[in-house]
């Protein structure tokens, strides 16, 4: 923060190219997206790290794991809007609106104090025709991030939280594997911006607050129901909660957004979603169809009581392109979310 | 979408894409040579196309390390030919095919895929898809470790194959899988588990190819638990399925795996097969087998298990049987050591397991047999499906039907093959 505080007085003493002030709509819903993050004008400091007035952090109960980065989020709707509540599914946005996620690792896993190197920022803009997903790389510098849809590797080394050296084949997804995670129903949709996944608290300036009922209380979002009633993730890093809704909750946000009716995995009839009930569809007892090596010598998607035998869980311990699930985002293993689902199918009946 | 026109000029320039300059191609296509950093340069060129452009790829060889997507209509990807444009995915390591097409009205022409990671060239939901004079190959032979698919569109509807060749793939060389309206034609698929596979489609044409030296030739499967099930109107006609004896390498989680070596053809469940004027030889298992889907306590209610309106004409049967493998091979020696040219297990009962409890199901199986030549043919007669082979009692007995007339095959034609394109 501090170094980042830095860049801001240094930016406002050169003063030679000072930004306009806050969000550029016109920006936002211009045809061609600008080639600098920083045209957008969603922060007030070069690093990305100061939203600008109306820009709005928010976190989710249970994240999407890429390779340990840390991500921050922000949403942005246009002055005079605002989001539509929805019970399942994504809220649906007014255009204009913007979903910003950067990704970011501290020079040691877990340690807030470290520097903090980050990699890139990925927008999902509502357009008139729909969302877009526009990939932002970072320089090494950390000062401006470049539209680069062909997205790319990026090799990161950093200490995990036993300070060994991981060396992380990090990969920029291109524009069109954007679409591969965020299809539903033959559009490009957001993921994370549903009740279930922000009905949770959140430290505001103003205080800590339930996401949704400070949404409300900013005017962001209309037809939200008291957080009591609405719909809400599983935090899959709370301990105290069960395997299995620690689970599930992970498979939603890592496999559902795929593995779902109208998903792109929709051909393999294997559905992770929270609200899948048909133990078939959840992959018990299940023959995968296209699985191809994938499956390992293993014979159905999950047998209970074995995780050794399922192949669910060989998947997800996987780093091998063509076995690894995810297919996009991981190099890496996620070994809590893997110490979960074993546990998860170990104490299935 | 995505404002790709906007940034195109970046892409172009400084990825060094140029604008096609040569006579030899298509007015206003995307040239990309081989070459370094051929990753992004591709890339950028599949996102930077517009719908109807051309992308042409230069001759040489392309090293890739990451899967290629194309997500915008009617582009036309095309290469200098299947032996002279090469994308190697040797040092593949990220995502789970080669080439992945999601929009539709799309051509994938003269260029091969080598040695991806998981498969080949996968679409999903891309209609009025064509793959035409391409090449797919593990170029280090068969292998467990091999992708499954080699061609792959899942989810089409009108999908067109043509002059196709597949090697290597550890499940099917070209899978059409959960589609509609489907032609494939000259191609060869050798040294595959299965060479070509139709699964839980409807409407296929699959005529004038060579499957060889797999493990199994043609697969016509229909399999529970999918969102489409309950395929049919299928004709598999002028193929030559020889020699189709390749010890299975399939990873034993996948269904093929559970194929035996040695066959020609294998029509399980759907409802309607025509396998007309095929030439069969050399399978040491057998030449044509008719079955049910293999497992007991089927819990989707939609799916009918049973391979019902199968027509075999005209077929030429060459040598074969008399090497079976897996669960056939005890039933050999019983019928003179030598399994028939067409076989049929015999079921035409299953069990239904729902949440309300199981219950019995049957249907009616009719297959009709017509030849010009010798062919023999033998009925498992085992009394459910999924029932142990050891329960089999054989007989030479066809299914008894219902006295009505099989139907005719529906043609199929596809918007993107009308006479003129051809």
């Amino acid at each position: 923060m501090n170094m980042n505080f830095a860049l801001v007085v240094a930016g406002l003493v050169l003063g030679s190219c000072a930004p306009k002030q806050g969000v550029q709509d016109r920006v936002i819903l211009a045809k061609k997206p600008p080639e600098k993050l920083s045209a957008y004008g969603l922060f007030a400091d070069a690093g990305a790290t100061i939203p600008s007035p109306r820009v709005t952090p928010y976190v989710l109960n249970t994240a999407l794991f890429s390779d340990y980065a840390d991500k921050r989020r922000y949403v942005y709707v246009p002055q005079g809007q605002t989001i539509s509540y929805k019970a399942e599914g994504a809220f649906a946005f007014p255009v204009g609106s913007v979903l910003v996620k950067t990704f970011e690792y501290p020079a040691k896993l877990g340690d807030a104090a470290a520097p903090v190197r980050t990699l890139e920022t990925r927008l999902l803009v509502r357009t008139r025709d729909g969302w877009e997903g526009r990939p932002y790389i970072w320089n090494r510098e950390g000062t401006e991030a470049i539209l680069t849809p062909v997205g790319g590797p990026i090799n990161v080394q950093v200490h995990d939280r036993q300070d060994k050296l991981l060396n992380i084949a990090y990969r920029v997804p291109n524009q069109n594997q954007c679409k591969t995670c965020h299809l539903s129903a033959g559009q490009i949709s957001p993921i994370g911006p549903s009740a279930a996944s922000l009905n949770r608290s959140f430290s505001y300036a103003s205080g800590v607050q339930n996401q949704i009922t400070q949404w409300t209380k900013m005017g962001l979002l209309t037809g939200a129901p008291d957080p009591a009633g609405a719909p809400k993730n599983a935090d899959f890093s709370n301990i105290a909660l069960s395997p299995e809704a620690r689970a599930r909750s992970w498979l939603d946000m890592n496999c559902g957004h795929c593995h779902k009716p109208d998903g792109s995995a929709s051909n393999t009839g294997l559905f992770l979603t929270a609200s899948t009930t048909d133990p078939s569809h959840l992959g018990i007892g299940r023959r995968p169809v296209s699985a191809g090596k994938g499956s390992g010598d293993l014979l159905f998607d999950v047998v209970p009581g074995k995780p050794e035998e399922s192949i669910l869980y060989h998947r997800i311990t996987s780093t091998e392109a063509g076995v690894a699930m995810p297919e996009l985002g991981r190099s890496l293993v996620h070994e809590e979310a893997v110490a979960v689902i074993r546990e998860w199918i170990a104490e299935m009946e | 979408m995505l404002g790709k026109l906007g940034v195109t000029a970046l892409y172009l320039g400084v990825l060094g894409v140029t604008a096609c300059l040569l006579s030899s191609c298509s007015p206003g296509a995307i040239i990309v040579a081989a070459g370094p950093d051929a990753q992004a340069r591709i890339q950028a060129a599949l996102i930077a196309a517009k719908p109807g452009q051309t992308v042409q790829l230069g001759e040489g060889k392309f090293d890739l390390q990451d899967g290629l997507s194309l997500d915008v209509a009617n582009v036309k990807l095309i290469g200098a030919g299947p032996e002279k444009t090469i994308l190697s995915f040797k040092a593949q390591t990220g995502a789970g095919e080669g080439l992945m097409v999601t929009s539709d009205g799309v051509t994938l022409e003269g260029f091969a895929v080598e040695d991806t990671r998981g498969d080949g060239i996968k679409s999903k939901g891309a209609d009025n898809i064509t793959y035409r004079n391409l090449r797919v190959e593990w170029t280090g032979g068969p292998k467990t470790d091999n992708g499954a698919y080699g061609i792959y569109p899942v989810e089409s509807e009108n999908v067109l194959i043509e002059k196709i060749v597949v090697r290597g793939s550890s499940d099917a060389g070209i899978y059409v899988g959960q589609s509609r309206n489907i032609i494939v034609r000259n191609s060869l698929a050798e040294q595959n588990v299965a060479g070509i596979e139709i699964e839980n489609s409807i409407n296929a044409d699959v005529y004038d190819n060579v499957t060889q030296g797999n493990t199994a030739g043609i697969l016509v499967f229909d399999l529970p638990g999918l969102p489409q099930v309950g395929g049919g109107n299928v004709r598999i006609a002028n193929n030559k399925s020889i020699n189709n004896n390749l010890a299975n390498f399939g990873k034993p989680g996948a269904i093929v795996s559970s194929v035996p070596k040695g066959v020609g053809l294998i029509v399980m469940a759907n409802k309607g097969v025509w396998v007309e004027n095929n030439e069969f030889a050399g399978n040491d298992t057998s030449h044509v087998l008719v079955v049910a889907y293999q497992y007991k306590d089927i819990d989707d209610a939609r799916y009918n298990p049973l391979p019902r309106d199968i027509a075999i004409r005209q077929n030429q049967f060459g040598p074969g049987g008399t090497a079976p493998d897996g669960p056939l091979a005890p039933l050999a020696p019983a019928v003179g050591g030598k399994l028939p040219d067409v076989l049929w297990d015999g079921a035409t009962r299953w069990t239904l397991k729902a949440v309300s409890g199981t219950s019995e199901k049957s249907d009616v199986v009719k297959i009709q047999m017509r030849h010009d030549g010798p062919s023999s043919y033998l009925n498992l007669n085992v009394p459910m499906v999924g029932a142990d082979l050891r329960t089999a009692q054989p007989n030479m007995d066809l299914p008894k039907g219902d006295g009505v007339a099989l139907p005719d095959f529906v043609p199929i034609s596809l918007p993107q093959d009308t006479p003129a394109k051809r």
